[in-house]
């Protein structure tokens, strides 16, 4: 531990974060924007308008854009885990294969043949066909997404696998328990409908933009229905799936959840603090008590969004990391003596394989599977076992701005939609001002539920396996950096140049020349 | 089979062909591809293990000491 090189090890998870929250700044939009399409197409489709068309090219268009700017940028993620994390990339490599083999051949192979359908395809091939190649493109979008959230639920909740000392990796043995873990299921529901309600909002938002410029008003009260449904449907699915989140955390990442609260001192009946500023020092390291500046209060909220139980006990902080008897939970001083025992075992496992000595080798084999439990917390054996715990306000504060923001969007929706349907709509400019203003902030909202997820579940890559410490690669920091800062420049170019070109044709409108090959939207 | 294939290739060359803003979308795609593929990952990212290690029996050797030297 004493070699670790603390540096190396931010500016890597620097970089990851960097690399991850550009990327995701590309792909909700493409997720729900896919399925709005499909919707206007669909009635395209089924009540023949022309209007209708003309809609569902111009949000085609922009679809496009931000599909062709976004494509590929998840690759770097790749890149990071064989040159930053190789321990890990290694660590972990039969339990992600299997998912991102089947992603890249069936959702990728799926999205990337029908998009040709999708954009060349007007008055080529049947109406139906198309329609079907639209769904077929939002489907396989949606499904890429499903394996690659897969993969990351597991890093919460490792689950159907078993690791290999020989090998040094960890081997999948039930490929369903890795497919429909409750935490890689909920994760994934929960991730794809944040994409839709951003995407509702996204096209609500540019709609209002027209009708605050007195233009296209057919096509932007239209569009305004579509996704003010749509993004109502799914605000109530992820607040569904945010609730399921919550109790997953609780079960199996009670230090995520407890940090999330500022919970240091576990209790029975705890309330839910709604809103609050929070007062405890982070450089003092006593831990003894959650304060607030301020707080609103939800009594026995939390107890209940933790285990559906109004008098049920939700362990604190403090509980996590020095441990309840009575609660029976283990304490980190504990289980880092595990873990350092794993840690020594499989050493010894590997110098016995070496010496021919199978006895010792079976002894150690079976101290090691005993203790592999708790394998990440060896390497914090010695150390102040504080470094266990997120950070608090990030993630307490992320949660609630995010919270908010989702309680914001829903009302938005609701009030939007009937304000459309009375008429009523175009003379609400504040309304209209508040929809487009909104567009930044459902992207706000959507990073910040990945700060709650990953920087909650600091410091492990793998819960409870594997931290960053023993994760990255023995890089020099210095390049590390450097990388960072090509990244940065990169992704800034392409999120500069997707704003221009986005910007530009929502200012052309769907009357100009909208879709990808210059065919007039009546066309 | 011929005729199949000869309206798939149609289909793609007029499609590609009759491209404006796509052609724009197209240029940035292949740019950031280069650069992705031809610098960073050649450059850049080499993989670990790959670069350093021969065979995958050094390559676990190494990760599980870099595991168990703590």
């Amino acid at each position: 531990m004493e070699n670790i090189d603390f540096s190396l090890v931010d500016w890597s998870r620097a970089q990851f974060a960097l690399t991850a929250m550009y990327h995701w700044l590309f792909v909700p939009l493409t997720l729900g924007l896919s399925f709005i399409v499909a919707f206007m197409e669909s009635l395209y489709v089924r009540t023949g308008n022309p209007e209708w068309k003309r809609i569902t090219k111009f949000w085609m268009t922009l679809f496009g854009v931000n599909f062709a700017i976004g494509v590929a940028t998840g690759i770097i993620l790749e890149f990071e885990f064989g040159t930053n994390w190789s321990n890990y990339s290694w660590f972990v490599g039969d339990i992600f294969g299997a998912p991102l083999a089947i992603e890249g051949i069936m959702a990728f192979f799926l999205e990337s043949t029908f998009i040709a359908v999708m954009f060349f395809g007007w008055n080529k091939v049947s109406k139906k066909f198309h329609l079907l190649s639209t769904w077929l493109v939002a489907i396989g979008s949606n499904l890429s997404a499903l394996w690659i959230l897969v993969a990351n639920g597991w890093m919460q909740y490792p689950a159907g696998m078993k690791f290999n000392p020989d090998t040094a990796r960890n081997e999948m043995v039930n490929f369903w328990e890795v497919l429909f873990s409750p935490v890689a299921i909920n994760k994934f529901l929960h991730t794809i409908s944040s994409g839709y309600v951003l995407a509702s909002i996204f096209v609500m938002g540019i709609s209002a933009w027209y009708l605050l410029k007195n233009r296209e008003h057919q096509l932007a009260k239209k569009s305004i229905i579509v996704a003010s449904v749509f993004g109502l449907l799914t605000t109530a699915f992820v607040v569904l799936t945010g609730d399921g989140s919550a109790r997953n955390m609780a079960k199996y990442q009670p230090m995520k959840f407890a940090a999330m609260e500022n919970l240091y001192v576990g209790q029975q009946n705890a309330p839910l603090v709604a809103i609050g500023i929070l007062k405890a020092d982070e450089k003092e390291k006593s831990h003894r008590k959650q304060d607030f500046r301020f707080e609103i209060e939800i009594p026995n909220m939390l107890s209940y969004m933790a285990f559906l139980d109004p008098n049920a006990y939700v362990p604190g902080i403090q509980d996590i990391v020095h441990g309840n008897k009575e609660r029976n939970i283990m304490s980190y001083q504990e289980r880092s003596e595990k873990g350092k025992l794993a840690i020594q075992s499989l050493a010894a496992y590997k110098n016995a394989k070496k010496a021919g000595n199978d006895s010792l080798a079976n002894a150690s084999l079976a101290l090691f599977e005993d203790n592999y439990s708790n394998f990440g917390y060896g390497y914090y054996a010695g150390r102040d076992v504080h470094e266990l715990i997120p950070s608090v306000p990030t993630t307490f504060y992320s949660f609630r701005i995010m919270v908010g923001l989702g309680i914001h969007f829903g009302a938005l929706f609701l009030v939007v939609l009937l304000l459309t349907m009375r008429g009523k709509i175009q003379k609400k400019r504040f309304i209209l001002y508040t929809a487009l203003w909104s567009i930044p902030l459902a992207y706000v909202a959507a990073e910040l539920g990945w700060v709650v997820a990953e920087v909650g579940r600091q410091p492990w890559v793998i819960q409870d396996i594997l931290p960053t410490i023993a994760a990255v690669s023995q890089l020099k920091s210095t390049s590390v950096q450097i990388t960072f800062w090509m990244f940065f420049l990169l992704f800034t170019g392409l999120l500069i140049a997707e704003i221009k070109i986005m910007v530009a044709q929502i200012k052309k409108g769907p009357t100009a020349e909208t879709d990808l090959h210059g065919n007039f939207p009546n066309n | 089979m011929q005729e199949i294939l000869k309206n798939i290739f149609h289909f793609y060359y007029e499609g590609f062909s009759n491209m404006t803003l796509g052609k724009k979308l197209w240029i940035i795609i292949l740019i950031k591809l280069i650069i992705l593929f031809l610098v960073l990952k050649l450059f850049f990212f080499p993989d670990f293990l790959k670069s350093n290690f021969k065979t995958d029996e050094q390559r676990s050797n190494h990760v599980i000491e870099q595991l168990t030297k703590h």
